[in-house]
């Protein structure tokens, strides 16, 4: 999983059905000391999060499909969690 | 998924025939200020996608289920047209 933050919202009105009903947010990944890496990606919100939070992220088919509920989903990126704070011990 | 315009289409004719009947488009991925990220690709259109449009795909074999039970060997797939997004 990685740890991405909430940058925007997504709306679009003609989609695959198995994203009705979706909530869609566009997630920057973050290294581990927070600087952006790469470039932002949709991730579909399996937990209720929004703008500004630090989220987890699952970025695999199958774990996406998982989180949004529905089998055989066009989905390759979800929400999974809402990080409270990550500590590095080393 | 990621972001992309829709800059071209590709057409094929002799190809693997889970693909026969699939329109195949050519997209820019786009960073969320809209400027291109990374090179341009081809990805099979399961929403009705056109040229100029600003849509999300999604990557690997998820690209594919829009058209079960048919399984066309694609790893790339238009599945949203973005009327807009909102950066927070």
């Amino acid at each position: 999983m990685q740890i991405a933050r909430v940058v925007g919202t997504v709306v679009a009105t003609q989609k695959h059905r198995k994203f009705e009903g979706a909530k869609l947010l566009l997630v920057q990944p973050l290294n581990i000391d927070d600087t952006p890496r790469g470039t932002a990606i949709l991730a579909i919100d399996g937990v209720g999060a929004g703008v500004e939070e630090k989220v987890l992220v699952v970025m695999e088919g199958r774990a996406a499909g998982e989180a949004l509920g529905r089998k055989a989903a066009p989905v390759d990126a979800a929400i999974v969690g809402i990080i409270d704070t990550v500590a590095i011990h080393e | 998924m990621q972001l992309a315009r829709v800059i071209g289409d590709v057409v094929a004719t002799r190809k693997d025939e889970n693909l026969i009947g699939i329109k195949l488009l050519v997209v820019q991925p786009l960073t969320a200020d809209r400027q291109p990220a990374g090179r341009p690709l081809v990805a099979v259109d399961a929403v009705g996608a056109g040229v100029g449009e600003e849509v999300f795909f999604v990557r690997g074999k998820e690209a594919s289920f829009p058209f079960y039970p048919a399984e066309p060997p694609v790893d790339a797939g238009i599945v949203g047209i973005v009327d807009h997004w909102d950066l927070g």
